[in-house]
């Protein structure tokens, strides 16, 4: 497998604020990656730096091959790289298809289409001339995700979609992960749920006041090691 | 019968402030960028109809034409190239850029036409009225501008609401910084919406340079019958612009037909009235 994104010793700022200290992560073709710290360990700013939210400097992002770091978000969208940001985001005075339709503003040709995204969640179908924000939490996290997926991206970026859901809604959203997979979609998944991140993920990524404090395929990982990377204690 | 012939003026003229207001209203609705220069613009479309038509001898609607291409290729010029420049979170660069622009604007045309005022002749047009009873008529160029008002913001919504260019507006109205996430490129849409309110400014120029006279100081005014139109109508309401321009015209229109200086004050009136009884406009959308 070739790598397909790849970050060496990124550095995000915020004024003069450093978020992350070199971070070094890399995700394969095809492979889901799951990335877990506490609040402010900057998981949410590397993908706003991956993403070109939050631009990044120097040659320390590439992915499939292409230096991103610099460029503008919609270029690097057109890369492949799409997200599913925090708290969802949906546009509130578009309707659910519409929410959807604009996923695909990019024109990247792939599997993923309405009709594709409306047998993903088939809640959705039924609801696709509701606003978007007329949804439960659940179903608005359905469009985020298949917003996402209708730009045909090669890797999907997912900030936090468990957040403020119910175990049973959670358990069916990430339910659509090994389909998203089986299209040939990367993820990049960043949770608090610990349990359900090395649950879905091939390789784990912990992170600790903006450096990567752990990595490693979950397996191989002991409980004692993630809570130490977690919570930042040498004797857990 | 007199107070309907009122009536029918003020409609009439409500259409042309809807105008005004429509291109206002969509570049603060897309990006929440406040235009002090709006009223110029229409003042500069004025001139441009006036050289169409008199320098050039062009038919006033091949003049139209081309003043709104124009003005839309300047719109979107101005937008990705200047004022992308100083849109922020700030409300206050755009803002006093554009005064600066004014103040350029004002000066540059007092400077190439003189402080004359001017007016573009219109032919038989401007004169010609559709007489509806013995004591009630109708100018048929107020009636076109009308219509046409009424087109401009028809066309205006079905771009809006049945387009991909319409979904990507209000989705940079609602979460500019998700926008680029769908591979959209803020400065384009922004361009684009200037471009398309540019068009309607230039529509709206026209139309003033047919019916009535016009120097280069008048875009203030302008200005102020377009955010009148606006606030009484409802913010993101296009269809409530149209509504406010009428009433605002209406209100005009009685005023004048009390005493001829009441009918700036009436509008004005109307104006506060309508922001003390309802703040948000009669027809605000609520937003989700």
């Amino acid at each position: 497998m070739s790598k397909l994104l790849e970050t060496h010793a990124l550095q995000a700022f915020y004024g003069d604020f450093q978020a992350l200290f070199g971070i070094d992560l890399s995700v394969e073709d095809g492979e889901t990656v799951a990335i877990i710290g506490a609040n402010g360990s900057g998981k949410s700013t590397f993908l706003r730096a991956v993403t070109g939210m939050r631009p990044a400097t120097g040659q320390s992002i590439s992915f499939d091959g292409t230096q991103i770091a610099g460029l503008r978000a919609n270029r690097i969208h057109h890369l492949g790289l799409a997200m599913v940001p925090e708290g969802r985001r949906l546009f509130p005075s578009l309707t659910v298809e519409e929410n959807l339709k604009i996923g695909a503003a990019g024109n990247r040709p792939g599997p993923w289409s309405l009709a594709e995204v409306y047998k993903l969640f088939p809640a959705l179908l039924e609801r696709r001339h509701h606003g978007g924000t007329e949804l439960s939490g659940g179903q608005q996290q359905m469009v985020a995700i298949g917003r996402a997926l209708m730009s045909n991206p090669r890797l999907l970026l997912c900030d936090e979609i468990s957040l403020g859901l119910a175990p049973k809604v959670i358990r069916e959203i990430y339910g659509s992960v090994p389909l998203i997979r089986e299209r040939g979609t990367a993820l990049v998944v960043i949770e608090q749920d610990i349990a359900q991140a090395l649950k879905v993920a091939d390789r784990v990524y912990c992170f600790q006041e903006g450096r990567v404090s752990l990595s490693g395929r979950p397996a191989e990982l002991s409980r004692e090691d993630i809570a130490a990377a977690y919570f930042g204690m040498e004797d857990a | 019968m007199e107070w309907i012939n009122v009536l029918v003026q003020g409609v009439l003229l409500g259409g042309l402030y809807a105008l005004f207001a429509a291109g206002l209203s969509l570049m603060f609705g897309v990006m929440r960028f406040i235009n002090i220069a709006h009223g110029d613009f229409i003042v500069v479309a004025a001139y441009l109809m006036l050289v169409m038509v008199l320098t050039l001898g062009l038919h006033p609607v091949i003049g139209i034409g081309l003043v709104v291409i124009l003005m839309g290729c300047a719109g979107y010029l101005g937008q990705r190239f200047l004022l992308n420049r100083v849109l922020d979170e700030d409300i206050l660069p755009p803002v006093l850029v554009t005064f600066g622009l004014s103040i350029i604007i004002q000066n540059s045309l007092l400077e190439t036409f003189s402080a004359d005022s001017q007016r573009v002749p219109s032919g038989d047009f401007a004169t010609a009225s559709l007489r509806v009873s013995d004591e009630l008529a109708v100018g048929v160029l107020p009636l076109a501008m009308f219509l046409a008002a009424v087109g401009v913001i028809g066309v205006l919504q079905f771009i809006f609401y049945r387009t991909a260019l319409g979904r990507l507006l209000r989705a940079t109205s609602d979460d500019p910084e998700i926008v680029p996430l769908m591979g959209a490129n803020n400065s384009h849409i922004f361009a684009l919406a200037t471009a398309l309110a540019s068009g309607v400014v230039a529509i709206a120029g026209t139309m003033l340079a047919m019916k009535t006279n016009f120097d280069p100081t008048i875009g203030p005014s302008r200005l102020l019958f377009a955010f009148e139109a606006v606030i009484i109508g409802g913010m993101g309401n296009i269809w409530g612009t149209l509504a406010g321009g009428i009433i605002l015209g209406v209100a005009q229109a009685i005023g004048a037909q009390i005493d001829a200086g009441y009918q700036i004050l009436a509008g004005h009136l109307a104006f506060l009235a309508v922001l003390i009884v309802r703040p948000k406009g009669l027809f605000a959308k609520a937003k989700g």
